[in-house]
């Protein structure tokens, strides 16, 4: 088998390919819920109820895709400028972290500061704690070539343990009964609801403004640009005067600070304290969240809201059928293993020869 | 001075080895396939979800009646397939190697964990197999301690070499990785080539998965596998992509793991230290870091590592 690149996409390839990758997915899934010997069509009419067919169903859909869609900006970012960044995870705890040092409740007293002070300084701490994670790994990169893959990866394991040893420690909440949760934040620093009676936050609004900016940055600026060229040819970049180093390393401080961000949040708009469980992996699935999306950051927030739909409906239908919540991530990662499939034959032609 | 004391007892200690080698065994194979995979020129990071899978479908076969090097047969087996896979989409698709691996590893981890959910719906404590055994027939100290997995991973490392260094086949292999466009103009099919790395790596990728559940443990948990794979993937460069160094690697690796478990352990590490006892638990991911930074000036990468190889195309 072989691959030319097809002269003209056709509007039909191109439009079509989410829909098959869709259609090949459902197919893969229903296989699995016949071999768990549970009807197909209920359970997958009981994912779409749980995490679509009610004001409740969509509430709790759009509190998981908030995080989702910073992580998923993360992910986009640095890959659109081919910097793999996979250790969102790690960011998200360090901004989480970070916004319990600033707004927690030190003491019990917490700062002297009034909370119009101390929101944005907690937001920005926990931006800077991300993007401070990914910057060693950049460094690396531009100046050593050590693959940022395996450095990001590895370093998610070491804060989750760094986390680990704060929650015993220096962080522990003491009245938490030995329970691992960090000492809480200032109830004035938390979120607002957007919905009474259910758990969404104007984290959402956050997120979805941080999507629109990105979007403006990566499509009007300079430094869109030059993140673009790094990313499509670092070598004709560097030769038409791109400063590749210094695109990397604002495009990881950027990336780490959004990721940084969806740990703040979290932690304002729905925990209001550190744990290690307050994350099912968001780092990880911002980054097929961001390969749905074709690293549209615009694009990022409709498939945030997919992939939590499916995480949340796949928690209700459980309970209901009894097909294990597992079915969502393996629908989430065929999902996008053949949605890279569909979008490559949509723009090549296998020859079989 | 106590601390140095009981350094020196350990290293003495022939129990201490023992750990040593046991805990290198799935970094010994874990290594060597992303070794096969990376010299044929294609980066392979879904080893997480193969070991996992590996351990996973091992431990099944054994636990529903099969012999257990049948149970390491399958994990090979499954390991194969998802390479299959692998190769599919970064062979034949030519898709970001990044990515799918990633989502080969998400893939065959969700697999794993719904298909033992399936299996076992309300289970608290995980069913048990009887594992391999060591071989205490074996006259040699710190070997006898082991079991015959083990002792397949310190034989597969020379036969390793012997296929990439002595035969065709690896010359070929390692033609693939270095320059692809050469190795056709000698009429070496690229594909397959890197098709047949991709599939004999995630084997042993798999088999590293199994000794988890077929030997180190009795039983499946979830994140047991816990970014050992990750670790082999930074061994690789540390090891300069070579197989005699990729054992070293996997041994020193191993050496600092089982020194942090008995210094967290020891009384006198913790007098001495006071030191939360994640510090210690973090040692093995700080250590790969930092071999990849160690090395990085000199590593020579395969030339052609993470190029996708199109025909007709540049």
């Amino acid at each position: 088998m072989r691959l030319e690149r097809r002269d003209h996409v056709s509007a039909r390839w191109a439009l079509g390919a989410p829909f098959v990758a869709v259609a090949a997915t459902l197919l893969l899934s229903s296989l699995l819920v016949l071999w768990a010997g549970k009807p197909v069509g209920q359970t997958f009419s009981a994912i779409a109820l749980g995490g679509f067919g009610s004001v409740f169903a969509w509430s709790e859909t759009l509190t998981r895709a908030t995080p989702l869609i910073l992580t998923g900006l993360a992910a986009a970012l640095a890959f659109r400028a081919r910097l793999f960044n996979i250790g969102a995870e790690g960011q998200l705890y360090a901004g989480a972290v970070a916004a319990i040092m600033v707004g927690g409740l030190h003491g019990g007293t917490g700062f002297e500061a009034p909370a119009w002070l101390l929101l944005p300084l907690m937001l920005l701490a926990s931006a800077l704690a991300g993007a401070a994670l990914l910057l060693g790994p950049a460094l690396l990169k531009a100046k050593l070539q050590v693959d940022e893959v395996v450095t990001t990866l590895l370093l998610n394991f070491i804060v989750l343990l760094a986390v680990g040893a704060l929650l015993d420690g220096p962080m522990k909440d003491p009245t938490s009964m030995g329970w691992p949760q960090s000492v809480a934040l200032q109830a004035e620093l938390e979120l607002g609801k957007l919905v009474e009676q259910t758990r969404l936050h104007s984290g959402l609004l956050l997120a979805g403004a941080a999507a629109l900016g990105v979007w403006v940055l990566v499509r009007f600026s300079v430094l869109g640009f030059q993140i673009r060229a790094t990313g499509a040819n670092p070598q004709a970049a560097a030769f038409a005067g791109v400063p590749i180093t210094r695109t990397i390393v604002l495009t990881a401080m950027l990336s780490g600070a959004l990721a940084g961000l969806a740990g703040a949040i979290e932690v304002a708009g729905r925990t209001g304290y550190v744990t290690l469980d307050m994350s099912p992996g968001y780092g990880y699935s911002g980054i097929v969240v961001a390969m749905l999306a074709g690293l549209h950051p615009l694009g990022v927030v409709l498939a945030s809201v997919f992939v939590a739909g499916m995480l949340v409906g796949a928690d209700s239908m459980s309970r209901v059928v009894g097909v294990p919540t597992y079915i969502a991530d393996v629908i989430v990662a065929a999902s996008l293993l053949n949605m890279l499939v569909a979008v490559m034959l949509a723009q090549y032609r296998p020859r079989w020869r | 001075m106590e601390l140095l004391g009981e350094l020196f007892n350990l290293m003495g200690n022939t129990q201490f080895w023992v750990a040593v080698l046991r805990m290198a065994t799935p970094l010994i194979l874990g290594t060597l396939g992303v070794l096969l995979c990376e010299r044929a020129g294609v980066l392979h990071l879904g080893i997480e979800g193969i070991m996992v899978a590996g351990a996973f479908a091992g431990w099944l076969a054994v636990y529903a009646g099969a012999p257990l090097w049948l149970g390491v047969a399958v994990a090979a087996g499954v390991g194969a397939v998802l390479g299959l896979l692998h190769a599919l989409l970064t062979v034949g698709l030519a898709l970001s190697q990044h990515v799918a691996g990633l989502g080969l590893t998400m893939l065959a981890t969700a697999l794993s964990y719904f298909a033992y959910r399936v299996r076992f719906p309300k289970v608290s404590t995980p069913p048990t197999i009887t594992p391999f055994a060591e071989m205490a027939w074996l006259p040699i100290p710190v070997l006898n301690g082991q079991t015959p997995l083990t002792l397949l991973a310190l034989l597969l490392v020379p036969a390793v070499a012997y296929l990439l260094y002595r035969m065709p086949a690896g010359l070929a292999l390692r033609m693939v990785g270095e320059n692809p466009h050469a190795a056709e103009s000698q009429g070496i099919s690229v594909a397959t080539t890197r098709t047949l790395a991709i599939v004999a790596g995630s084997a042993l990728m798999g088999v590293a998965g199994s000794f988890l559940t077929l030997s180190a443990f009795n039983a499946f948990f979830f994140n047991m596998v816990n970014g050992r794979g990750w670790i082999c993937v930074a061994l690789v460069v540390f090891a300069s992509w070579r197989p005699g160094k990729a054992l070293l690697g996997a041994l020193l690796f191993a050496f600092f793991d089982a020194l942090q478990l008995r210094l967290q352990q020891s009384g006198v590490a913790a007098e001495a230290f006071a030191l939360p006892y994640q510090l210690y638990l973090m040692l093995p991911y700080v250590l790969s870091i930092v071999a990849l930074i160690v090395v990085a000036r000199r590593a020579a990468y395969p030339q052609a590592l993470m190029k996708p190889y199109l025909k007709g195309e540049r």
